[in-house]
């Protein structure tokens, strides 16, 4: 048999519940058995356990939630920037052919520095408190937001903008009327992508830059030979980015939906 | 697109390029309403960009720096490509295989590669093991999951066809699997390729004894914006080069698709 047909939901999760069984007593096994140093890899119940403690106790001169609060508010303000930003100007950019041959050559130069490679820069111009991780945050989540809706813009079906323009319709309006809601699950999918990459960026940022903050909490769980501050960091970061990505594709799927757009 | 459509494309995004150029000219030399401080102008750029190259900058050259960096990224990616099609191909083709891992996929997977950086740091220390860990672990995922998906598209007549033939299975690996995923598995590579790249930079700014990061690093520390500048600059080239680059190969690899 070459091709392995498809297995039963009940074998899947029987799998599954193997597969994760098996990493964590590996895991447990590597660290109770000594192969690999304690202060190196905590067991995972450890984990959590700091996770909990961090909760309520204080770490690079905060609780856990509050570095979270702290690395979210800088996050949805470069995001929300990205957006505001992005999205407009891509079905501008989408409408108008002039706009689209002026700025595409220099958002095709920028493409390939990396956002963290703005970090320099941002807290020269900004300072590393809140205005320079908001602006890489905002490098790293503009290009999707950008693309997306200039490439929505421009697959809007031709007969929706000759039917809209027979009936005099303007510029503005058929941007705002006729492009927004027909480019709007490209968007979204968009949106979804730059969450990821602003929230990859941010943790990046915090790393390097700022005083508070989850990346902050790991820098110094790290310097601290905390291996464990650091793994309970890595596990927030990864819980609050699943939330978001679970958050906007329930929003891509219903926009979808909603306009009857197959995907 | 028509011979006078790119050509027009081509003089416009020569004619914004160099309005650039002269904007960025007026705006820091010639008015000096950007200060020299917070952007550097054009002449600075250039000394600072002759001055990496020869004497050199952050304890080396230009290109010791740039060979850093570059073999780096190529050695990481190459490995974690090697071990994420691998597993890629394993997942798409055996129901088992995916079950079994995707749960521990789905527990990792949210956590960004560069998140990765202060335990890569912790476990390795600041030299290239470290930045090799966190290539392979941003490199790893793209991979893997474009593979797995290339193959899940593979049309089923193509398998009954082979099967039918009595194709032995390592002659169905090499001449029916990995070819008609390949597309995919090359969207997988250009991803990979890019996050390698994003992490490198990032690890070497967060830590290390030598790389285009550490430029960048030394100049934000110096507070020396012609350097950065310059550093961003090499940034971006490398990344293009790389880029196209892959484009290249994969235009070889893939030629049987437009034949």
């Amino acid at each position: 048999m070459i091709m392995e047909h498809r297995i039963s939901l009940r074998e899947t999760l029987a799998y599954g519940a193997i597969g994760l069984a098996v990493f964590f007593t590996v895991w447990s096994a590597l660290v109770l058995s000594g192969v690999v140093p304690h202060t190196f890899l905590p067991l995972p119940t450890e984990i959590i356990g700091r996770f909990i403690t961090l909760l309520t106790h204080t770490f690079a001169g905060a609780t856990l939630p509050q570095h979270l609060l702290a690395s979210l508010g800088r996050y949805l303000e470069g995001f929300l920037l990205a957006a505001a930003v992005g999205v407009p100007l891509g079905l501008l950019m989408g409408w108008f052919r002039w706009l689209d041959d002026i700025l595409s050559p220099i958002f095709d130069g920028l493409r390939f520095i990396a956002p963290i490679a703005w970090v320099p820069f941002a807290a020269l111009w900004f300072g590393t408190g809140f205005g320079g991780p908001i602006m890489i945050i905002f490098a790293g989540a503009f290009p999707p937001c950008l693309i997306n809706a200039h490439r929505g813009a421009r697959f809007v079906s031709p007969s929706l903008i000759e039917a809209a323009s027979m009936l005099g319709t303007g510029h503005l309006r058929m941007i705002y009327e006729v492009l927004l809601p027909a480019s709007l699950p490209s968007i979204v999918a968009g949106l979804r992508v730059s969450a990821g990459l602003g929230w990859q960026s941010l943790v990046g940022a915090e790393l390097i830059v700022a005083a508070n903050g989850i990346g902050y909490m790991m820098v110094q769980g790290q310097a601290n030979v905390q291996t464990s501050t650091v793994m309970a960091g890595m596990m927030s970061i990864g819980l609050v980015g699943f939330g978001m990505d679970r958050l906007l594709r329930l929003a891509e799927l219903t926009i979808g939906r909603r306009l009857g757009q197959p995907t | 697109m028509g011979f006078y459509l790119r050509m027009r494309r081509a003089m416009v995004a020569l004619s914004t390029l160099s309005a650039l150029v002269v904007a960025w000219f007026v705006l820091t030399t010639v008015t000096g309403l950007i200060s020299s401080g917070r952007f550097p102008d054009p002449f600075a750029t250039w000394a600072a960009m002759r001055q990496l190259v020869s004497p050199g900058y952050a304890g080396s050259t230009l290109v010791v720096h740039v060979v850093h960096s570059l073999t780096l990224v190529l050695g990481g990616f190459m490995l974690a490509s090697t071990l994420g099609v691998s597993l890629g191909l394993l997942m798409g083709w055996s129901r088992k295989a995916e079950a079994f891992i995707n749960p521990i996929f789905l527990l990792l997977r949210p956590i960004p590669p560069l998140a990765w950086i202060p335990l890569a740091i912790l476990w390795l220390g600041l030299g290239d093991a470290a930045k090799i860990m966190v290539i392979v672990i941003a490199a790893f995922v793209p991979n893997v999951i474009n593979t797995s998906t290339g193959v899940r598209t593979i049309e089923k007549t193509v398998f009954e066809a082979s099967q039918m033939l009595g194709t032995p299975r390592w002659r169905f690996v090499g001449e029916v699997l990995i070819p008609a995923s390949l597309p995919a598995i090359f969207t997988g590579l250009r991803l990979s390729l890019q996050a390698a790249w994003t992490t490198l930079v990032a690890a070497e700014l967060v830590g290390a004894l030598a790389g285009i990061g550490l430029v960048l690093n030394v100049a934000q520390q110096d507070i020396y914006p012609a350097m950065i500048l310059s550093a961003m600059f090499v940034v971006g080239v490398l990344g293009w080069l790389m880029t196209l680059l892959l484009g290249f190969v994969e235009r070889r690899a893939l030629a049987w698709r437009t034949a």
